[in-house]
């Protein structure tokens, strides 16, 4: 069997707990010129794309901005149409929620992008249904939870016609839109944007098989990762799609060193730092539901139990449902690895699936991972802004380009060309030029 | 002094013009139209937009003024991003991030949604009367500054000590409440270069309380320079009414151009259309003197020229009238580095928080 080729999408260190920005080398998370370092290292790596995360209202903790992870980023087709300018193969992909935006001018958006970048847009599907970031925006939070996974169905239609279109006359009547008239573009050189999706219940994995070009994932460790792949690949072929047509791609963070020794204590440094005292007790207020800053972080976890019904945390995705089992769990672990403290317990519970070692073990690592079917690349989240991306490219690049699962050079201009994607077809035969 | 702005959307104003235009949605004819304006020493760009109406392809304003920011120095980039259908909140970000990618050379144009086919394309209202949609632009540009100011300059700290990467009384909630928003903030997207990006109005009957209360400059489309003079005269009176120095909002005028010594005809040829401001259709000597009695005669402070066809009508403006003006002292050669504000004349603002208020969110 021909060896797989690795996926690589770059994720840029902001508004994430992984971002450590206290580090001495740590810039600016919002000046353009961090944008254009980390997207050109990217590139220089043969990535198959950048990424922008988006968040449509600041974080709060406890009634107040969360003040302890970065806060601010630019808007994201903008800077993406900026970066677009100063990099010519890498991939430019962004979260838009389609939630507080209209199909027609988010179709529009994503064309432009996709003209002005020479067929590099990617669009990562978000929808969310809270009235917190609602209320910056007219509408304000009118979306039934339920309705998330038909709204973005009926975004995603909606704007793929209109990108198919070839600036016929598109009507559309359906539950959440209703609008009629024709797109001002062309189809785009990539026919219309790649698309990403990153839901992972049950209605997001059937909406990723049917409609998404890639997947993140969160499932990082090599079993639920297989089972994840097996899972979202198992579903393509009632939809009429071959298994190749979809990349899935978890986060994952890393850490380098000359020796795996070094590597080890690199990575514990990089995980100590993203949990600083304030943010340890932050992640457990969020648990627990309490104001519990009267801790030490280098203490026991607290005696009292959750308050099941505080939602002390507005504006980020919550994972754990059960507050009371995760408390319960945390302090069997804490007593299982010895006595941990809250930081410790924190740095523990939040670290992601991260690859470390030298280089060459990294590059190993990976490519086994991909190898063994538990996901065709990754989307690689560093922990620096602008740099955090410069090691990996100069040592691990080289690495798995020796192993054969990594290109040496872009085989296309567009972003479906480093996918190895189909472009999809418009919808009759006249094709307007641009 | 004369302000010199060129107004680029697709292949010209002029309907004709698309039958025999080049590829105008490639990233390279865009960042050629910019160039060569920059280097004529123009002082903005209108990238002028609207979601339907035209007669051939165009790509989103605020994209063509990012793609081309990076890589055309200088000039200053004007997006027109209408404010009847497209959320406040979104607006502000767009254009402050425009102003950081730009180094500070951004603005916005604010324009209304006034036709059916605009409101069909959306399908969540009906199209609305101007004097409605102009009341409902004065809600969103207030809503887009207040996002502007909501972060202030200072306020990321980096506080290793305490773990804080923000001090968080200095962001600030805008709490909007009118009749058509309400918009909590603050923005995801700190304070710009400019803080204020430059925001241009075009006058109209309706539109003049936004003038009033926001626009750093105007565009006046008239027929003549008495007309030019009396639109004037009525912006800086309502300027002044509302509190505001008429000196601090400049005035130009809208002159559509097509140039050369064939010029008339080669129009003739393009097929009939209506002049929407003063054209003309001539030398560069020709429409050097109009821009001097214009700005002489007190009828503006500086013109907005249409190319009626591009990017061929760009040319002689760049060549022979930008040069022209500098030669009659009606303009000066800048020297680079200014932020589009500067070049205006206009200060950072203070911010609207710090102004009014004493404690923080």
């Amino acid at each position: 069997m021909a060896t797989k080729q690795i996926h690589l999408a770059a994720h840029f260190p902001g508004v994430n707990n992984t971002t450590v920005w206290s580090d001495p080398q740590a810039g600016s998370q919002t000046d353009f010129g961090s944008f254009v370092h980390f997207a050109q290292t990217a590139e220089r790596g043969l990535f198959d794309f950048l990424f922008l995360a988006e968040g449509l209202r600041l974080r709060e903790h406890r009634g107040k901005i969360h003040d302890l992870d970065v806060v601010g980023r630019p808007d994201t087709l903008t800077v993406l149409n900026a970066i677009a300018a100063v990099t010519t193969h890498l991939g430019l992909g962004g979260t838009i929620n389609t939630t507080f935006n209209e199909p027609y001018e988010l179709a529009r958006q994503f064309a432009s992008l996709d003209h002005l970048s020479g067929g590099r847009a990617a669009w990562n599907l978000v929808t969310s249904s809270d009235a917190f970031t609602g209320e910056n925006f007219r509408r304000g939070g009118f979306l039934k939870p339920e309705q998330r996974y038909d709204r973005a169905q009926e975004i995603l239609d909606a704007a793929r016609e209109l990108w198919l279109s070839d600036r016929q006359p598109v009507e559309h009547r359906g539950e959440q839109f209703s609008f009629s008239g024709r797109l001002t573009l062309p189809s785009t050189p990539q026919g219309h944007p790649v698309l990403i999706q990153s839901g992972d219940s049950d209605a997001g994995r059937e909406f990723g098989a049917k409609t998404a070009d890639a997947i993140f994932s969160r499932h990082g460790t090599l079993e639920s990762g297989q089972a994840f792949y097996a899972d979202l690949k198992g579903r393509m072929p009632k939809y009429g799609r071959r298994r190749e047509d979809l990349s899935i791609l978890p986060a994952t963070t890393f850490a380098l060193g000359d020796t795996e020794a070094e590597a080890q204590e690199n990575g514990h440094r990089i995980r100590t730092a993203q949990v600083s005292p304030q943010t340890a007790i932050a992640f457990l207020e969020q648990v627990w539901g309490r104001d519990l800053s009267a801790y030490d972080p280098d203490g026991p976890l607290p005696d009292i139990d959750p308050d099941p019904g505080a939602e002390i945390t507005r504006g980020r995705v919550r994972h754990e449902k059960d507050p009371m089992a995760v408390a319960n769990s945390w302090r069997e672990l804490a007593e299982a690895k010895g006595g941990l403290s809250i930081r410790e317990l924190i740095v523990e519970t939040t670290a992601r699936q991260s690859f470390v070692g030298t280089p060459k073990q990294v590059a190993r690592q990976m490519d086994a991972y991909v190898q063994g079917d538990a996901s065709d690349g990754f989307i690689l989240v560093p922990h620096l802004v602008p740099g955090g991306l410069d090691e990996f490219v100069e040592k691990v690049i080289p690495e798995l380009q020796d192993l054969g699962s990594y290109r040496t050079e872009y085989t296309g201009p567009t972003l479906r060309d480093h996918l190895g994607l189909a472009r999809p077809e418009v919808a009759h035969e006249t094709r307007a030029t641009g | 002094m004369a302000y010199l702005a060129v107004e680029v959307s697709g292949a010209g104003r002029h309907p004709g013009a698309w039958r025999r235009a080049g590829p105008v949605l490639t990233p390279g004819y865009h960042v050629e139209l910019a160039a060569t304006a920059a280097r004529a020493g123009v002082d903005f760009l209108a990238l002028g937009d609207s979601f339907a109406g035209q007669e051939g392809p165009t790509l989103d304003a605020v994209a063509i003024a990012a793609r081309v920011a990076p890589v055309v120095p200088e000039i200053g980039l004007v997006p027109t991003v209408t404010v009847t259908h497209t959320e406040p909140f979104h607006i502000s970000k767009a254009i402050a991030t425009l102003d950081l990618v730009s180094s500070g050379r951004a603005g916005w144009e604010v324009a209304v949604s006034r036709t059916a086919a605009e409101a069909e394309l959306f399908g969540r209202k009906a199209a609305a009367p101007a004097a409605d949609l102009w009341r409902e632009a004065a809600e969103a540009a207030e809503v887009v500054v207040r996002l502007w100011d909501s972060w202030e300059d200072d306020a990321v700290i980096r506080d290793a000590a305490t773990g804080r990467y923000i001090d968080r009384d200095k962001l600030h909630y805008i709490d909007f409440t009118g009749e058509f928003f309400s918009v909590k903030g603050p923005s995801i997207t700190p304070r710009s270069p400019q803080a204020h990006p430059l925001v241009v109005v075009r006058e109209e009957p309706d539109s003049l309380p936004v003038i009033a209360a926001w626009a750093d400059v105007v565009r006046v489309a008239a027929p003549d320079l008495a007309a030019a003079h009396a639109a004037r005269d009525r912006v800086r009176a309502a300027v002044a009414a509302a509190g505001r120095d008429p000196e601090s909002v400049a005035v130009l005028l809208d002159i559509e151009t097509h140039l050369g010594a064939d010029a008339a005809r080669e129009l003739d040829a393009l097929g009939p259309l209506e002049p929407s401001s003063l054209r003309v259709a001539g030398s560069a000597t020709a429409l050097v003197d109009v821009i001097e009695e214009a700005v002489r005669g007190g009828a503006a402070d500086g013109v907005t020229l249409v190319p009626l066809v591009l990017p061929g009508g760009l040319h002689p403006i760049a060549d022979e009238v930008a040069p022209a003006l500098v030669d009659r002292e009606l303009r000066t050669t800048m020297p680079p580095g200014f932020t589009l504000r500067e070049r205006f004349g206009l200060a950072r603002p203070a911010n609207f928080f710090t102004a009014t208020t004493i404690s923080g969110v």
